[in-house]
């Protein structure tokens, strides 16, 4: 059975229809990228996923459960910005996924077990590249460094799925590539499911192993609402294994050479 | 010639430019005073500073004849008193409500029309009120001040968590947080210097309602002391009062920015938004 199925998911506001018949099953480990023109639904759809929205019609299984119709921690999420929590240092926002968990009434540890989760989230800034800042408050860092910080966050309550919204569309091309990199590394040390949603197609091809289009396929020019969108191409982009990591790493790093030349 | 808006003054020549409204005030003072007071000696309306500081001195360091109190110092403590515990009390219950009302829908259903309805009831209206409910002693004077300002602070708090962004809300509930977890460690520190800077608007209205209450009925206060001379026409006490009641507030208000600044390093400039 699949990992993640959406079964002739419907999505209607009001008379508007943005999403129609979404069928789609998903296994695990597989990492999605979404694209699509704006307005096309795929962030509805990211919404869906994360339980912010809810289905009109259909079904959106987990593991063969219905997905939770609120957000939980099976799900993390990494939003283009607001995704990390201004008045906490770095250290504490990857430490608060720890402290919910553990201290149900202050949300706040303390001693022996406070230190056991500081060294488990400096373990966890180390993996992003961020251990040399965990005393810095979001505000000082730079915007790729905020999404590092976003990303280690949402991994330290190891959720099933990861989503992420646009989550290097604010960022300079040459840190983006970075951030690519990263995250192919996360991706493949933690064989957790990434959907992705990107505006830029090209992103979308490199990323992942599969990638999705969403797109309408029927226009009504009178009524634009009357149709939505569905998936209407579903690519499996790269396979897994070490040509293809090498051929993304190598198309990466002539682009930061490139850009590095350029500036 | 460059254009007047890109024109700036130097660093010394903006506190000095700054300086000359209050120099030019104080300077057409002293000349309409010395001017009444060539016709008439014996003046009140407006007291040379010499009588300023004879004023002073008699208030402040020399006992009072009946009562052996240092009446300026009393005046100022019992003000202080009750304007820290009224704006205090505001403060907590403001952050209670105002929370409550921002972070839960449920919560703001019931209680948001009717704090709406409270804060437009003229609080100097239901003065009459209070006196008859808390009597005529301290209560009724903080209870004024709880009144005027508390539907302030919970509206301005409400709105204040609504402004944070709903994705940090959301990335705490993916990071595991219950609806409690959330308001104690997400949206209640953030909103600490908002209130702070809530406090620091209302204190204006504070003083208000302090000195309307105190001008009614008191034993003691800035605002009771004004009022009482006021009968004798004593503008030698009146003005240095309203001067000390200014430089109160200026301090309070200077106070609390330092303390926001301190406990609150990442709200200052770009804090605010991440």
């Amino acid at each position: 059975m699949a990992y993640l199925e959406a079964k002739s998911l419907w999505k209607t506001f009001g008379d508007s229809v943005v999403l129609e018949n979404v069928n789609a099953s998903v296994e695990k480990g597989e990492f999605i990228t979404i694209v699509g023109t704006s307005g096309c639904g795929k962030t509805t759809f990211l919404r869906m996923l994360l339980g912010v929205e809810q289905t009109s019609r259909g079904k959106l299984l987990l593991d063969g459960e219905p997905l939770a119709d609120e957000p939980d921690e099976n799900r993390g999420i990494v939003f283009q910005k607001y995704s990390v929590f201004p008045h906490l240092t770095v250290l504490n926002n990857v430490l608060l996924a720890r402290e919910f968990e553990q201290s149900g009434f202050l949300g706040k540890l303390f001693g022996k077990q406070k230190q056991l989760a500081v060294e488990q989230a400096m373990g966890m800034l180390t993996m992003v590249g961020l251990e040399h800042a965990a005393e810095r408050y979001p505000h000082q860092l730079s915007g790729g460094m905020q999404q590092r910080l976003a990303i280690a966050q949402a991994l330290m309550k190891k959720p099933k799925i990861l989503l992420l919204d646009e989550p290097f569309g604010a960022l300079d091309p040459g840190i983006r590539a970075d951030m690519h990199e990263l995250v192919l590394e996360v991706w493949k040390k933690t064989k957790i499911n990434i959907f992705m949603i990107t505006h830029d197609l090209r992103e979308g091809f490199y990323l992942g192993t599969r990638l999705w289009v969403f797109d309408k396929v029927r226009n009504d020019p009178q009524q634009p609402d009357a149709y939505g969108s569905c998936i209407t191409y579903d690519i499996a982009v790269g396979k897994v294994d070490k040509t293809i990591y090498k051929k993304i790493d190598n198309d990466m790093t002539t682009t930061r050479k490139t850009q590095a030349l350029q500036e | 010639m460059r254009r007047l808006i890109n024109t700036r003054p130097t660093r010394l020549g903006q506190y000095a430019l700054g300086l000359l409204p209050f120099v030019i005030l104080v300077v057409i003072y002293i000349w309409a005073s010395d001017a009444r007071l060539e016709i008439n000696p014996n003046d009140k309306l407006m007291p040379s500073f010499g009588s300023f500081a004879n004023a002073i001195e008699r208030m402040a360091f020399e006992p009072s004849k009946r009562s052996g109190e240092y009446l300026f110092w009393t005046d100022t403590s019992a003000s202080l008193q009750r304007l820290f515990i009224g704006v205090s009390l505001s403060a907590f219950i403001g952050l209670v409500f105002g929370v409550l009302n921002g972070s839960l829908p449920l919560a703001r259903a019931k209680l948001s029309p009717i704090t709406t309805v409270i804060s437009l009831i003229p609080p100097m209206a239901i003065l009459p009120i209070l006196f008859i409910i808390f009597g005529l002693g301290e209560v009724s004077k903080v209870m004024l001040i709880v009144i005027g300002i508390t539907p302030f602070l919970i509206r301005d708090l409400q709105s204040r968590v609504l402004e944070l962004p709903s994705e940090q809300l959301i990335k705490a509930q993916t990071l595991g947080a219950n609806s409690w977890q959330v308001i104690v460690r997400v949206i209640l520190p953030q909103v600490m210097p908002r209130l702070l800077e809530a406090v620091r608007l209302s204190l204006g209205a504070a003083w208000l309602f302090l000195i309307a209450a105190e001008a009614i009925a008191a034993q003691e206060g800035l605002g009771y002391r004004i009022f009482l001379v006021r009968r004798y026409l004593s503008m030698d006490i009146i003005l240095p009062y309203v001067a000390w009641i200014t430089l109160l507030a200026f301090c309070t208000d200077w106070l609390i920015r330092r303390v926001s600044m301190f406990l609150y390093p990442w709200y200052q400039s770009n804090g605010r938004q991440s």
